[in-house]
C-alpha cells in the first residue's frame, strides 16, 4: 500500500465534486445557527459526531471488504432525508469517475455496473481505499475529514471567514477526529462477524430538515 | 494494490469521442466569459438557429440562481428536458476546469436521455478573465466579452482570450454609447490570438448569430467527420 493514496483522496482538490456541496452549511447560515468561528466549529463538532460516524463506518467497512451492495442498503436505512439520499448517490457517481480513472480495480468495476445510478459515496470512498490498498481506518479517516472539511470550507466562502480560523478549528478537532475514525474502524471489523447493524446509525434530525428544505431553494450556491 | 492488473469491461464514458456502437457522440461547445456579457444570449440564438438542423441540448453553470436555465425555458429555445442545471458551490470555474464532474454527468446524461445528440452547449457561469473549460469536458471553446465592460478588455488578454477556439466580442450596437473603439479591440484581440478567430456581434439586430452558428456548424461538420477538431 501506499500512503499517499490516502493524501489523495482526502485532498479536498481530489475532483469527485465535493467542492458544490457545503455538507449542511449553507442551510445553517441562513438560519444563522453558523455566524462565526465558534458557531462553525460546534457546528463540525456535531456533525462530526453524528453523520461523519455514520459515514465513516460504511467506508471503513467497504474498504474492509465488506458485500458493497449490502452497505449501500445500510447508506440508505441511515439516511431517511431525501434531498440526502440523492445529494450522497450523486456524489458516489462523481467519486466513482474519479477513483476508476485514479486507483481502478475490478470491485470498482462491479460496483458501476450494479449501480449505475451511483452508490451512496462513502460506501465508493471505501472501495476506493480498498483498491489503493489502504486499511480501513484509513477510509475512515477520509470520510471523516471530508464531512467536516467540506463544511469548513463552504462556511468560509459563505461568511467571508478568515480562512486561518477555519484550519484553526479544523486542527482543534484533530484528537476527535482520531477518536471518531478509530470508533468507526472499529465499528467496522465488529459487523464482519456481528453484521452489518454493529456499524454505527447516529444520525443528525436537524441537518435532515434543513437538507430538505435547502433542495427546495430557489437560489442558493451550493447544491446541498 | 489491484492497480496495473487490466480489468474487464471498464468504460469510463467521455474521455472518448466515440459512443461504445462506434458512431461520434455529441460535439461539446463550451461558453465561457465574464458575467454578464452575452453567453445565454449567444446560446439562445444558436440554439434557436440550429435546433431545425441538429438535435441540441444545453448544461448551465449558474452561480447562486437558476436565471440562465430558467431564461432557455422562458425563451423555449429548447424544451425542458434538454436544459440541465449544474450548481457550482461559488466557484464556477472550478466546475468547468479542475473538477468537472458535475458537468461530465450532466453532459452524459443528456448523451443518454437524448441520444442521439449532435451538440452540447455548456455555458459556464459569469467569471473572470482567466477561467477556461478543461479539455477533458469540451471539444472546443468560447470565450465570449462584450465591449460595453471596457474596449481595453482584449488588450488585457489572460487565457480565455488568448486560447479559445473563439473570441466572441458582443454587443457592438452599444459602442457608439459606450465610446468602445472597436479596431483597437480588433487590432489588440489579434496580437493576442494570431490566427485563432474573433467574431464581433451583436445578437439584439436580426440574425447577428450568423457568423458564430457558421462557425460551430463547421467544427460540427468536422467533428461529425471524424476529423481532429
Ligand atoms: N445591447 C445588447 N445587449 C445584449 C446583447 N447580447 C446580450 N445582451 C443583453 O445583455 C444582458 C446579459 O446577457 P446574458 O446573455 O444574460 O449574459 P451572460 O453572459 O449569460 O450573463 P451571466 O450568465 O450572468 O454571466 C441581457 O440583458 C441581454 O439581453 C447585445 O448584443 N446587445
Ligand atoms: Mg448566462
Amino acid at each position: 500500500m501506499s500512503r499517499a493514496a490516502l493524501l489523495l483522496l482526502a485532498d479536498g482538490r481530489f475532483p469527485a465534486g465535493g467542492h458544490a456541496h457545503s455538507g449542511g452549511v449553507e442551510a445553517a447560515v441562513a438560519h444563522g445557527a453558523v455566524h462565526d468561528t465558534d458557531s462553525l466549529e460546534a457546528f463540525c463538532r456535531g456533525r462530526l459526531h453524528t453523520t461523519g460516524l455514520t459515514m465513516a463506518g460504511l467506508a471503513a467497512a467497504a474498504a474492509g471488504g465488506h458485500d458493497p451492495l449490502l452497505l449501500d442498503d445500510a447508506a440508505d436505512a441511515r439516511t431517511p432525508a431525501p434531498a440526502l439520499r440523492a445529494a450522497a448517490r450523486r456524489l458516489g457517481r462523481q467519486m466513482l469517475r474519479a477513483a476508476r480513472a485514479t486507483f481502478p480495480s475490478a470491485e470498482l468495476e462491479h460496483l458501476a455496473t450494479a449501480r449505475p445510478q451511483g452508490a451512496h459515496q462513502p460506501i465508493v470512498l471505501g472501495l476506493a481505499a480498498r483498491a489503493a490498498g489502504l486499511a480501513p481506518v484509513d477510509a475512515a479517516y477520509a470520510a471523516v475529514y471530508e464531512n467536516i472539511g467540506g463544511p469548513a470550507t463552504a462556511a468560509v466562502r459563505l461568511l467571508s471567514l478568515d480562512p486561518l480560523d477555519a484550519s484553526g478549528l479544523l486542527a482543534r478537532l484533530g484528537p476527535e477526529i482520531d477518536d471518531v475514525a478509530a470508533a468507526a474502524a472499529d465499528a467496522a471489523t465488529r459487523a464482519m462477524t456481528e453484521g452489518i447493524d454493529a456499524l454505527p446509525s447516529a444520525s443528525s434530525p436537524l441537518l435532515d430538515i434543513t437538507a430538505e428544505q435547502h433542495a427546495a431553494w430557489t437560489v442558493r450556491l451550493f447544491a446541498s | 494494490m489491484h492497480l496495473g492488473h487490466s480489468l474487464p469491461h471498464q468504460h469510463i464514458p467521455s474521455v472518448s469521442a466515440t459512443r461504445p456502437d462506434g458512431s461520434r457522440r455529441a460535439l461539446r461547445v463550451g461558453l465561457g466569459g465574464p458575467v454578464g456579457s452575452g453567453k445565454t444570449a449567444t446560446v439562445a440564438a444558436l440554439c434557436r438557429t440550429l435546433r431545425d438542423r441538429w438535435c441540441i441540448a444545453a448544461v448551465t453553470n449558474d452561480i447562486y440562481t437558476r436565471e440562465d436555465a430558467e431564461y432557455l425555458l422562458r425563451e423555449a429555445v429548447l424544451p425542458p428536458e434538454r436544459i440541465t442545471a449544474v450548481e457550482t458551490g461559488a466557484c464556477p470555474h472550478t466546475a468547468i476546469r479542475d473538477d468537472i464532474s458535475a458537468n461530465l454527468e450532466a453532459v452524459e446524461h443528456l448523451e443518454e436521455t437524448l441520444h442521439p445528440l449532435d451538440l452540447v452547449l455548456v455555458e459556464s457561469g459569469g467569471d473572470n478573465l482567466t477561467a477556461t473549460f478543461s479539455k477533458g469536458l469540451v471539444d472546443v471553446q468560447i470565450f465570449v466579452i462584450d465591449v460595453a465592460s471596457g474596449d481595453d478588455i482584449p488588450r488585457k488578454g489572460g487565457p480565455g482570450i488568448t486560447t479559445a477556439d473563439l473570441l466572441i466580442v458582443n454587443k457592438t450596437d452599444l459602442a457608439p454609447h459606450v465610446g468602445a473603439d472597436l479596431d483597437t479591440m480588433a487590432v489588440d484581440a489579434k496580437r493576442q490570438r494570431g490566427d485563432l478567430p474573433v467574431i464581433f456581434t451583436s445578437l439584439t439586430s436580426d440574425d447577428g448569430i450568423r457568423e458564430v452558428a457558421d462557425w460551430v456548424t463547421g467544427h460540427l461538420a468536422q467533428w461529425r467527420a471524424g476529423a481532429v477538431v
